[in-house]
């Protein structure tokens, strides 16, 4: 059971023209620039865009085909999360999440019912009285994806899921959504611009630009290899997953990585490849983070060099060409890397 | 400052003309004279009417205008606002000879319904819903055009049909601009004097609205003419009052 999808459409100057496939249980982001198509994209999976030409398949099902066939929005079996969930100003949290059930023709009564324990697992039952404009921005999205999927759709769209919450509410609303989305047993697709969003919600990767998939993968493939400069910009991060002590981060490997802030918990630090510095002895200084390792592989792009590090810290760097004469580095080279404490970002998964 | 003056002057003092000569004291007993309880309450039947049939028959013009692409879509919208630039009586004169006994439509009304609507309550509704409905559309169309349409895609998404998506989310989104649309129609239907004289005349009780019997009292009975006046007036900056809340306290 999967989405099948390759959708063609214009729309003002956009030329969107890009294939996706996904499967039951796993979630996807499609990932992109503002301007590249992503929310084109999931409207017209919605049925809010019709396709000029390619084919959209559910189950098995063609609900459009951009000729003969077109299931209007109303008859597919979607939920769609709205970049600024759009929950109906004029109904309180209850009717909003209870509207689908009711629009699938179930009586008032059970449809509060539903709408009720909806409401309960996202942990939201005691404001069913409320209005949205009462809600926190973290609140909403929770009464948004409950609503969508009230009536158990067989897809959820969420775009931008984390977009309109402001930076203190987005690390707990991200970690409450991972946990959400886990519930959800159909196909899930989300659409973000930003990485770390996709890193901790999406099994999978799509890149989008230009309206143009670029390439697809787990996020670990495709940071690790980057097909162009702007995927490497936009993704070619270090992500090291781990257990947070403190100011520590534990990696699988047993190495620890200072990181202020890391709580406790399973957490994700994000290091730029930019502030990896690499060493040929072991250097002595004020960067906290000092592994040794050994040169696995090196990409060239462009003006700069992206040096794979292979030790109980993997990691990327990214130096220019001149460094990397210098050094000598190659294939099996061992070195150090180094990188300050302040360089890393971290949030809990 | 000075044209500004003149012009502000000009516009305010007909106003306290009108308010200087109410006789305060018989104002009450003017009221319930014959000739001005059978025109007010002919007024309020009638305006409720024209109000009632321009909600009716002006929300579903509105959504067409707002949200249906057909040729000619922008000379129906001008049609449609016609009434508001036209001369009332020019209206009145085109529904005598559309609706009247020997019109368009109206001859088959009378021939084959023994329907006359000249001279007849129903005809004095139909004059004030000509002149009131294009400020109703024209205020629905403009809440249409400005609510942000991706409440009605949501409603898709979650399985709304069209009807149940303009019943439960577009209609209630736009309910200000309906309520604003509806209150100008009717202070505006309450107010009709040309059409209705033209084509539903101008029998007492039947007729003969507020403002017909004001410009016939003028000469008879001037206190009555100007009580009636002054209720006009009071109606007229109540609406006002009600849309300023509206327009201001916006949610």
């Amino acid at each position: 059971m999967s989405l099948v999808a390759h959708v063609v459409a214009h729309v003002g100057s956009l030329d969107l023209d890009a294939a996706v496939e996904v499967d039951e249980g796993e979630t996807v982001a499609i990932l992109g620039p503002n301007g590249a198509g992503k929310t084109t994209l999931l409207r017209a999976l919605a049925g809010l865009v019709p396709l000029e030409a390619g084919r959209v398949t559910l189950d098995g099902v063609v609900l459009d085909d951009g000729a003969r066939v077109f299931v209007a929005p109303e008859g597919r079996p979607i939920g769609v999360v709205f970049q600024d969930y759009l929950l109906f100003p004029h109904l309180s949290v209850l009717e909003n999440v209870a509207f689908g059930l009711r629009s699938h023709g179930i009586r008032r009564a059970a449809a509060r019912n539903t709408a009720t324990i909806a409401l309960e697992r996202v942990g939201l039952a005691d404001l069913v009285d409320m209005k949205p404009r009462e809600l926190s921005g973290g609140q909403a999205q929770r009464v948004a994806l409950a609503r969508a999927t009230a009536s158990e759709p067989r897809l959820l769209l969420l775009d931008e899921p984390l977009a309109a919450l402001d930076q203190s509410a987005r690390g707990t609303t991200r970690r409450d959504l991972r946990a959400h989305l886990a519930t959800f047993s159909g196909i899930r697709l989300l659409v973000t611009h930003d990485p770390l969003d996709a890193a901790a919600l999406a099994d999978r990767l799509v890149i989008l630009e230009q309206g143009r998939v670029i390439q697809t993968g787990s996020f670990a493939d495709v940071s690790a290899h980057p097909r162009s400069n702007y995927v490497a910009e936009l993704v070619g991060v270090n992500l090291l997953r781990g257990l947070g002590h403190g100011d520590h981060l534990e990696l699988p490997s047993g190495a620890m990585v200072v990181v202020p802030g890391a709580g406790s918990g399973e957490a994700l630090a994000v290091i730029h490849p930019r502030s990896i510095a690499l060493h040929i002895q072991p250097p002595a200084g004020s960067p906290r983070n000092v592994a040794a390792g050994s040169v696995e592989s090196i990409e060239s792009l462009g003006d700069r060099v992206r040096v794979r590090i292979a030790g109980s810290v993997p990691l990327i760097a990214e130096i220019t060409p001149a460094a990397r004469r210098d050094l000598d580095l190659g294939a099996g080279t061992p070195v150090w890397t180094s990188f300050k404490a302040t360089d890393v970002t971290v949030f809990p998964v | 400052m000075l044209f500004a003056l003149v012009g502000f002057a000009f516009i305010a003092l007909p106003l306290i003309g009108l308010i200087q000569q109410v006789s305060w004291g018989s104002l009450w007993t003017d009221l319930r004279t014959p000739e001005a309880t059978a025109a007010l309450r002919l007024s309020v039947i009638c305006s409720l009417w024209a109000t009632a049939l321009s909600v009716l028959f002006g929300v579903p013009l509105a959504f067409v205008l707002a949200r249906v692409t057909f040729p000619g879509r922008s000379i129906a919208r001008a049609l449609v606002l016609l009434p508001l630039v036209v001369p009332p009586v020019v209206g009145g004169v085109g529904l005598f000879y559309a609706f009247g006994r020997e019109g368009l439509v109206g001859q088959y009304l009378y021939d084959w319904f023994d329907i006359q609507l000249t001279f007849s309550t129903a005809g004095a509704v139909m004059a004030e819903t000509f002149v009131a409905m294009p400020f109703l559309v024209i205020t629905v169309e403009a809440a249409l055009r400005s609510m942000d349409r991706r409440y009605e895609d949501a409603a898709a998404t979650l399985g709304a049909r069209p009807m149940t998506i303009a019943r439960r989310v577009t209609l209630p989104l736009i309910a200000p601009g309906l309520v604003a649309g509806a209150a100008l129609a009717w202070a505006r239907a309450l107010g009709e004097f040309g059409a209705t004289i033209t084509f539903a005349g101008n029998i007492q009780g039947r007729t003969q609205t507020t403002p017909l019997a004001v410009y016939l009292l003028l000469q008879s009975k001037p206190d009555v003419a100007i009580g009636l006046s002054i209720v006009l007036l009071a109606v007229c900056v109540a609406v006002l009052a009600l849309l300023r809340d509206r327009w201001l306290g916006f949610r």
